[in-house]
């Protein structure tokens, strides 16, 4: 494993009290492997993804857990010192990581002579190679960022995470903003950068046909927390969970024959209250008594490390059979 | 069906900055956001308008509601021209046709109560105030808001993202009108809310017999909506067909490119590689002939010579293009 989290808790002062974003989460992260970190808005995704690289908001901090990079602990201040280095950043709107007032070329520049330490000549080298890398003419790192579509942008912004050659990769909501057409071509991309640099790659979206078209594993998040993960093939054709299960039919599929995405009635619960039991407790069609007054834990299932915190886990056959049928999301 | 909207040849250039060697030749460069688009969306129809950013989907939208006025061609509602519409009739036309927009956080006053956001056309419409309460309460009932008297007080970040959309479509329909424009209505909301969200939008247009638009990137999205697809390359159409068809057998070899693209939940569908490379050309210089001959895996010199034109390659199904489909 390149990557581990162990318990995460991130919490967030606010003016209505303590919010906490990330409550219990674990994962990991094989090497060479692309795992995707999918979720609503809300479930503690991008946080759990701020939190690797230390860059939380100001008014966040890790409450507790454990962060292993190459097995070694890594806490807030250790973590700033891996960036760029070991784990490098993609978000989702390059925008934010490339500044209007200077070339494409010069920000690339500068991440390897001030952070990689390297000349200015054999950064301008390392600029031309990163190009060629993501599918950019060399001619366009004289341009202003201004100057480059979205998917460019894009492109660039994968170029500069990849300038100091780390070995992992997180890529928050990286191709959202595109055009489909452009999306396909950065996903590909992606996929080729992580096979031929045996990269590691985190990907968080809340898109599971991205999942589904690019990563290796899933971790499902809800309300902060992890409720399922394993393969993706494993997770996405078998749910365990009955999130999932709903996410997978409220989710439009082009190819599918079903005329009707059904909706999970409700929403998340508020992450600045006392919240017992299971989290998705009320909205779920399966929900027990049991349910409400404890959680699951995330509990190794059938096969290939497939994982879900369910109570009623035993029951994950019968249980997405007649999720199956969208009468059983019917609110009452 | 009768036709209820008539578009035909359809443009909307926009001027652009000019350079210094324009400006010296008297030079006037355009952005040609539409050029040429004919259709008809019969009266009761559901009609998808699909392409990515800059085919002029959105400008189409604004042009149809006649918040913005074609440079060329005209558009008719129920055989009036639009661009003639003045005093009553204009009145009576802004009633009747109604916009929802993309983004319910940003299309609500936050200052205004959610009764008074959906009253506000009401208003505006001269209905008598007496009666804004019972039309108000309707168009709640429609959009299943229970316990009416739990959020006409509220502000709207008190709401959550699927209750603002479901007041956003209120406000739309409290004028009950008969056309309506949808620009990427639910592409803000969160997947499990947003299957609630076009369930609704179904319901609705069924239960008071509305014509709509929702214009779309997101092609597997608009599957569930509309039984007849549009789609729009760099400013015109490139195809018009059943959206069954369109998703299934696409004939336009960009339709084809924009099916090959969309990712599916389901790891076990294989997905083909992309055919086409390359990215939408500048629409200040688009290619001669065929807009999209320069990125077509199937380009042949009358391509460029020659623009194609809407014929018919199906039932019900127009595409324009030279190949042989």
């Amino acid at each position: 494993m390149i990557l581990e989290v162990d318990d995460l808790r991130i919490h967030y002062a606010t003016q209505g009290g303590t919010v906490r974003a990330v409550d219990g989460a674990s994962f990991a992260v094989p090497e060479g492997k692309i795992v995707g970190l999918v979720g609503e808005s809300g479930c503690g995704k991008t946080t759990a993804v701020r939190a690797i690289m230390g860059v939380l908001s100001e008014n966040g901090r890790r409450a507790g857990g454990r962060i292993a990079f190459k097995g070694r602990v890594v806490d807030e201040a250790a973590t700033k010192q891996l960036l760029w280095r070991d784990i490098a950043y993609v978000p989702q709107s390059a925008m934010n990581s490339l500044d209007p007032v200077y070339t494409v070329g010069r920000q690339i520049a500068e991440v390897l002579t001030k952070r990689g330490g390297r000349s200015a000549a054999a950064a301008k080298a390392r600029a031309i190679e990163l190009f060629d890398l993501v599918g950019l003419s060399d001619r366009r790192l004289g341009d202003y960022p201004h100057q480059f579509s979205g998917g460019m942008r894009q492109r660039a912004a994968i170029a500069m995470a990849l300038a100091l050659e780390p070995s992992l990769l997180l890529a928050d909501e990286p191709v959202t903003a595109l055009d489909v057409i452009v999306q396909r071509q950065v996903l590909d991309t992606l996929r080729d950068l992580q096979q031929r640099l045996r990269l590691s790659m985190v990907m968080v979206t809340h898109d599971i046909s991205v999942v589904a078209y690019l990563c290796d594993e899933v971790v499902v998040m809800y309300a902060g927390q992890v409720v399922e993960s394993g393969p993706v093939r494993e997770v996405l054709a078998r749910p365990r969970h009955p999130y999932t299960m709903g996410l997978r039919n409220a989710f439009p599929d082009l190819l599918s024959d079903a005329l009707e995405l059904v909706p999970i009635y409700g929403g998340p619960p508020d992450l600045g209250a006392t919240l017992d039991g299971c989290r998705f407790a009320p909205r779920c069609p399966f929900a027990q008594d049991s349910c409400r007054a404890g959680t699951a834990a995330l509990a190794d299932a059938a096969a290939e490390s497939h994982r879900s915190a369910c109570r009623r886990d035993n029951e994950a056959d019968q249980l997405r059979a007649a999720a199956m049928d969208p009468a059983t999301w019917q609110h009452s | 069906m009768a036709a209820l909207v008539e578009l035909r040849d359809v443009s909307k250039h926009f001027p652009v900055a000019r350079t210094l060697g324009e400006l010296a030749r008297g030079q006037h460069p355009v952005v040609r956001a539409l050029d040429g688009v004919s259709f008809d969306i019969g009266a009761g129809d559901a009609v998808a308008i699909v392409g990515e950013s800059g085919c002029g989907k959105t400008t189409l939208g604004r042009l149809m509601l006649k918040l913005a006025e074609p440079t060329g061609g005209s558009i008719s509602f129920e055989g009036g021209e639009l661009a003639r519409l003045s005093g009553d009739k204009l009145k009576v036309f802004r009633r009747q046709a109604q916009l929802v927009f993309q983004n319910p956080f940003d299309s609500l006053n936050p200052r205004f109560t959610i009764y008074r956001a959906v009253a506000e056309p009401l208003r505006n419409a001269g209905v008598p105030t007496r009666q804004h309460a019972e039309r108000v309460a309707d168009a709640f009932r429609r959009v299943h808001l229970p316990d009416l008297e739990r959020y006409l007080d509220r502000y709207p970040h008190q709401l959550s993202g699927g209750q603002l959309q479901r007041v956003v479509l209120a406000r739309a329909l409290v004028l009950e009108p008969r056309f309506l424009v949808a620009d990427e209505p639910v592409s803000m909301l969160d997947v499990s809310v947003r299957a609630g969200i076009l369930a609704l939008m179904r319901e609705v247009r069924e239960a008071m017999g509305l014509t709509a638009v929702y214009i779309s990137h997101d092609l597997a999205l608009v599957r569930y909506l509309c039984e007849r697809t549009i789609v729009m390359y760099l400013g015109g159409v490139v195809e018009d067909g059943p959206t069954d068809e369109i998703v299934r057998r696409p004939r336009h070899p960009y339709t084809r490119a924009l099916v090959a693209a969309v990712p599916v939940p389901d790891p076990d569908q294989p997905r083909a590689p992309l055919p086409i490379h390359g990215n939408v050309p500048d629409a200040r210089e688009p290619p001669s002939g065929c807009s999209f001959r320069d990125r077509c895996p199937h380009a042949m010199p009358r391509c460029a010579a020659e623009k194609p034109l809407l014929r018919v390659t199906g039932k019900g199904h127009y595409t324009a293009c030279h190949l042989d489909l």
